[in-house]
């Protein structure tokens, strides 16, 4: 991993307005960058604006303000015929199988599209290249002329890995990759990802609701809430001591696979539920549901800030 | 190879009856394609006040399962093969349709993963919940309404008096649940089925509804059997375990036997296969190469077999029975059959699923 950056998010802002009078704030003012050859970890409950970060990062959307630099290179507002060259550099990993592949093509079909819309094979070397991927990602050629209903789950995330894989990428974006697949199914593939992203130096946004999966494979991770960052942290770090006390509840909240150790925890069980990210409070978000709350808390909003090395944490107790 | 090896009959090892005993049973859906054998001859029972897990994974027959046991197979194109399900005495299979309806609800409840598929969207939460009610039991709509509003406040439902005039679509989703919870032990069932309770929900909802199950259970005495592929609130929530593999039950015990003596090799990987957050990132897990098997065609010998590290000819050729290798503790796999001469020393050996 080296010290130069792939990735650099600052302030970014994704806002939908859905009426006259209500805007989502989905991503509201987020900053964090991806070393290269760098795993971040995304994490944070349905709504909190995660999926939003990733697609807003990969220009699926524009973002509403703030700035995305890529290699370098500020993308935030350039236009699609300016971002053939980042398309190539970037992709994605969906979470549902069964909806990110184009059921009326074959996989060769699937996999040889983005390879025809940059140009960067034809003919024997194509096939070749199909076939090469396939194997990458543990199937087989003669997989190549079948269609995605003829896979299973697994399967089809390996399809969607490989098509991610055919234009050689720096950086992928993986957005609940392993959540709708079976246990045993779902190391397979963290496995597969892991050993992918070492072999080829790929920088990483892992995104998913997980909690020890996503600490499993990232570097670093990053926890969200209703379109806040309200941490980040190394992986070891921010599991051994997390700061934000939405984190800890998130922590706690997460059941460890051992009965002697679940009987023994003391938890710290959340009150209430997620507010809605729809014209929000001022203030921290977290400030109806926090333990800790303080006054200050439902006035104004804590900033990101770095308390220990490499510990960025957005909470006024700190 | 026509094996001669004969099963020992199946028994519970407590003397005491169980509340619910699965004997058997046999459960195929009759598809354009062919059959599918879906449940496989399961076996399983569950003591009073106890809860039950049952894991594995998508399609392993673990909610087919209970839902024989609420005859809520759709038939065409289920039918329950064979078998018994043995509740309170009485056997669920020989009921008529009628008699039925007096055990679902009242007897035995069920909650779903999907809390919309449980509630009545056209209707408000009271009303479904005093409709429960008033089926089973004989109290005017009044005295209902009073029940189902404190129903609705012990799932810690906040507001229930306002709440229960609310319609499902005006609820988050664990407060759908809640609300479902509340429904089904409206009638103060003996025994309280959870399919895939929370995994819908987030992770600190998830929290709440296990918490409020687990209080219930203590304050209700009630027995639960919970399905669920998710390891830790197994862990959290039940005293026993099942593991199904195939439509096949391949291992059962208590909670600290499974954990930490599991003895069948799908069971081994299944705990191994799932990352930590108090063990260190990183490593590569241990996941179980391949897929399960087509039920269309269930394979001769052990359905695990083709996925097996520890597979031998005979696993191929013929299925394990479950043989009882300590008290509570079963096991379907040849590794522990008497005629294998490392039988002993794979016993010994069990239980490294978790270093601690």
């Amino acid at each position: 991993m080296s010290a130069e950056l792939a990735l650099e998010v600052k302030n970014l802002k994704k806002y939908f307005r859905l009426d006259r009078r209500r805007t989502l704030k989905a991503v509201d003012n987020v900053s964090f960058t991806v070393g290269k050859g760098e795993v971040l970890g995304i994490v944070g409950e349905s709504g909190c604006g995660k999926t939003t970060v990733g697609r807003t990062i990969a220009r699926l959307y524009t973002p509403t303000s703030g700035s995305i630099i890529f290699d370098g290179k500020d993308i935030t507002s350039a236009k699609e015929s300016e971002l053939l060259w980042f398309r190539r550099k970037l992709q994605m990993i969906f979470q549902d199988p069964y909806a990110s592949l184009d059921p009326r093509m074959t996989v060769s079909e699937i996999i040889g599209e983005p390879l025809d819309v940059h140009r960067l094979a034809t003919g024997k070397e194509r096939a070749e290249r199909i076939n090469h991927l396939l194997s990458i990602v543990g199937l087989s050629p003669e997989h190549a002329s079948r269609f995605p209903h003829e896979f299973s789950g697994g399967q089809r995330q390996r399809i969607g890995i490989a098509r991610a894989l055919a234009v050689d990428p720096e950086f992928i974006i993986a957005d609940e990759p392993i959540s709708s697949l079976d246990v045993s199914i779902q190391a397979q593939i963290v496995n597969l990802l892991t050993r992918l992203q070492e072999e080829r130096g790929l920088s990483f946004i892992f995104i998913a609701h997980d909690l020890s999966m996503v600490r499993h494979i990232s570097h670093r991770v990053g926890v969200m809430y209703v379109g806040k960052m309200v941490e980040i942290a190394g992986s070891e770090e921010i599991y051994k001591h997390p700061l934000n006390p939405y984190t800890k509840a998130l922590m706690s909240a997460n059941p460890i696979p051992d009965p002697d150790i679940e009987k023994g925890r003391t938890r710290l069980t959340l009150p209430g539920e997620v507010p809605s990210p729809i014209n929000p409070l001022p203030g921290c978000r977290f400030a109806g549901r926090c333990p800790q709350a303080m006054e200050r808390c439902k006035h104004e909003d804590p900033e990101l800030k770095e308390v220990e090395p490499g510990h960025w944490v957005s909470c006024f107790l700190y | 190879m026509e094996t001669a090896i004969e099963g020992k009959a199946f028994a519970p090892s407590s003397g005491e009856a169980p509340l619910l005993s699965i004997e058997d049973l046999q459960v195929s859906f009759y598809t354009y394609a062919g059959e599918v054998h879906a449940v496989r001859g399961v076996s399983y029972s569950v003591k009073k006040g106890s809860s039950l897990a049952v894991v594995g994974e998508s399609g392993c027959g673990k909610t087919v399962t209970v839902q024989s046991v609420m005859r809520l197979i759709p038939t065409p194109p289920g039918r329950i093969k064979g078998g018994r399900i043995i509740f309170k005495g009485k056997d669920i299979l020989a009921l008529s349709e009628k008699e039925m309806q007096s055990v679902r609800g009242k007897e035995i409840g069920m909650i779903f993963q999907d809390p919309m598929t449980g509630l009545n969207p056209t209707m408000n939460v009271g009303s479904q919940i005093v409709e429960a009610i008033v089926k089973h039991q004989r109290v005017d709509k009044a005295t209902a309404w009073e029940k189902a509003v404190k129903m609705l406040e012990m799932v810690e439902i906040p507001n229930p008096k306002v709440r229960a005039l609310q319609y499902p679509h005006q609820y988050s989703g664990g407060m759908r649940q809640r609300a479902m919870i509340a429904m089904a032990l409206a009638c103060e069932p003996d025994l309280l089925i959870a399919d895939e309770p929370t995994t819908s929900l987030d992770v600190t909802i998830q929290s709440q509804i296990l918490d409020l199950l687990l209080g219930l259970q203590e304050r209700l005495g009630m027995t639960i059997i919970i399905i669920t592929h998710n390891l830790g609130v197994v862990a959290r929530l039940a005293n026993e375990i099942v593991v199904m593999y195939a439509g096949k039950v391949v291992e059962q015990g208590t909670s600290s036997q499974i954990f930490y003596r599991p003895l069948h090799p799908y069971t081994h990987a299944l705990l191994r296969s799932v990352p930590r957050l108090d063990r260190k990132t990183r490593t590569a897990l241990a996941s179980i190469p391949g897929t399960p098997p087509d039920l269309f065609v269930p394979p001769k010998g052990c359905a695990f077999a083709p996925r097996c590290p520890r597979a031998m000819k005979v696993c191929l050729e013929a299925d394990a029975f479950p043989m009882e290798l300590e008290k509570e503790h079963q096991v379907s796999c040849w590794l522990y059959h008497e005629s294998n001469p490392r039988a002993a020393m794979e016993l010994e050996k069990g239980g490294v699923a978790i270093e601690r």
